[in-house]
């Protein structure tokens, strides 16, 4: 019973997923690809319970290892996705000092 | 904390997800979405470690200290050129550590089948994702050759590791162990078949496959959350996947082509185009500064030689010129321009141009001949006249901007052999064509030096 459960939760975020994501417009294209990226760091949370859950020496290696690539994953993707961003600005914020050019 | 409120907790992060991937579409809102997406992440994190099943902290603090490191470095330091590959390294870390999830979940006792099943996914989506990704950065890094990697038997070759694939992950689920040999068989053939799957990609049909990618990694967590019965990696994993998959079919729908088509056969080795003869009519800075000058309206459509020059700050200042000249100035912007999706208007926003001027291939095309010159730079399939007329250009059908309806079109270009000779597009034979040979870099600078002296 708990996979099929699973399996609906699965089928619902699908379908959400594309209901969000259909009206992006191309200029946020790449923003949108890096942001959707760090959320897929989400494994974050798979990877602390295995490193954390005191099984086997083994697992523990795995689950850190595991922590270490998601959180690149997690903490790259938000920064990375904040920083261009900010890029895109209207013409009436522009020319502000620290403003690059 | 008791699993009831940890799941609550699941679903504040969850549509904090949902929120933030919202708000990502207007430019205005989207700084706040990615942080609310941050925030959620944040809050999942968090609560789990929390949960009683967290017994042992040490090595998860090391862990997430040299991730965070690393990542920080990075997405500070990576330039915006360089964002396509960035992007493909970290979605490969992302596909990695799900199948680590995945695999040490196999340590956890009392594994259904079906549980089973699904620890194989993530660490067959998971490797894919890994090694598939790496390749992409490879070849977006140009530390190996960006063109189609293609041979005779690839795909004979590609089945055999897919079907190997297959027959090793049903013979580990009937009979899952730690030691089983058919468990390392899957890794390992899940990197391989990443790696073959990539190769015959060429360069430009980059976009497709980070968009693949990063639905692959989506999926990959979506199935490490099945491995594990935690909700929120479904959740979180699902809507990237869908994500992933949209930007695919956009992005294939912008070349006219199937998802297939692109993954299984290398570009251009098809069809050869009808080779198209002509005079091409140079022109220097100062009549293009002559012709600009007199424009009331100009559309700029870069590609992805604009950032290999890294053009976009003086195309950027060229704009502005021109607006201060009293011309309408905007950017016009085809979905496959550059090497991922959207590419170019990053590179384009960060050279400070206001995202209003960004204007899509189907926004321009309509009032395209109303413009006075469009100025090409760098780009070449996307505004290749051929796609609408010679059927057998191996482009032919995908949509295009169309330049050469615009009055005068100026192409920038390194060089090209004089006089008569064979080329594939016939934009640079137009009769309202005007090639601006040289670094484009340097003829734009030129440009603006008419404009200033």
């Amino acid at each position: 019973m708990e996979a099929v459960f699973l399996a609906f939760v699965l089928m619902l975020s699908i379908f959400l997923g594309f209901e969000l994501i259909s009206k992006v417009p191309a200029t946020l294209h790449t923003p949108l690809m890096s942001g959707a990226n760090a959320i897929s760091g989400i494994t974050i949370v798979g990877a602390l319970i295995s490193a954390g859950a005191g099984h086997a020496q083994v697992a523990t290696w795995l689950g850190a290892l595991a922590v270490t690539f998601a959180t690149v994953n997690v903490v790259g993707g938000y920064l990375v996705t904040n920083r261009m961003l900010g890029m895109f600005r209207k013409k009436d914020d522009k020319g502000q000092p620290g403003a690059t050019s | 904390m008791t699993l009831e409120l940890i799941n609550v907790w699941y679903i504040v992060a969850a549509a904090l997800f949902v929120f933030g991937l919202k708000q990502l579409s207007s430019p205005a809102t989207a700084v706040r979405g990615n942080l609310l997406s941050a925030l959620g992440m944040l809050i999942a994190i968090v609560v789990t470690l929390f949960s009683r099943e967290i017994m042992e902290f040490r090595w998860i603090l090391v862990a997430a200290a040299v991730g965070a490191t690393i990542g920080a470095v990075a997405a500070q330091r990576v330039a915006m050129t360089a964002m396509p590959e960035m992007v493909a390294l970290f979605n490969g870390s992302g596909g990695v550590a799900s199948l680590l999830v995945g695999w040490s979940a196999l340590y956890n006792t009392g594994n259904s089948t079906f549980t089973v099943i699904t620890i194989l996914l993530s660490i067959l989506i998971g490797g894919v994702t890994f090694s598939g990704s790496i390749v992409a950065w490879g070849k977006l890094s140009e530390v190996m050759t960006s063109r189609a990697v293609v041979f005779g038997a690839q795909r004979f070759v590609n089945g055999l590791i897919l079907g190997a694939l297959v027959a090793c992950g049903i013979v580990f689920c009937m009979e899952p162990g730690l030691q089983s040999p058919y468990l390392y068989a899957v890794v390992g053939l899940s990197f391989l078949f990443g790696v073959m799957a990539v190769m015959p990609i060429g360069g430009a049909d980059m976009p497709v496959v980070i968009s693949l990618l990063n639905s692959y990694s989506g999926l990959a967590a979506c199935a490490a959350g099945f491995a594990i019965n935690n909700n929120i990696l479904i959740v979180a994993g699902s809507l990237v996947g869908a994500a992933g998959i949209i930007l695919t079919n956009i992005m294939c729908k912008a070349m006219n082509r199937s998802l297939a088509n692109v993954l299984f056969s290398g570009f251009g080795a098809v069809k050869t185009a009808t080779k198209v003869e002509g005079e091409v009519k140079p022109i220097n800075t100062e009549d293009a500064y002559l012709i600009l000058e007199a424009a009331s309206s100009v559309t700029f459509v870069p590609g992805y030689g604009m950032a290999v020059a890294q053009a976009q700050h003086v195309v950027r200042e060229l704009g502005d010129i021109l607006e201060n000249n009293g011309a309408e100035v905007s950017f016009a912007i085809h979905p496959v321009a550059g090497r991922m999706p959207g590419h170019m208007n990053v590179l384009l926003a960060e050279a400070n141009v206001s995202y209003d001027q960004l204007v899509e291939m189907d926004d321009i095309n309509p009032r395209i001949g109303n413009i006075d010159v469009a100025v090409v730079i760098g780009a070449n399939d996307v505004v290749n006249p051929a796609a609408r007329e010679d059927e057998n250009s191996p482009i032919y059908g995908m949509p295009i901007i169309n330049v050469d309806h615009a009055r005068t079109v100026f192409v920038l270009k390194r060089s090209m052999a004089s006089g008569f000779s064979g080329v594939d597009n016939p934009l640079f034979f137009g009769e309202n064509t005007r090639m601006l040979f040289g670094d484009a870099k340097a003829s734009i600078s030129g440009v603006i030096g008419e404009f200033k002296g």
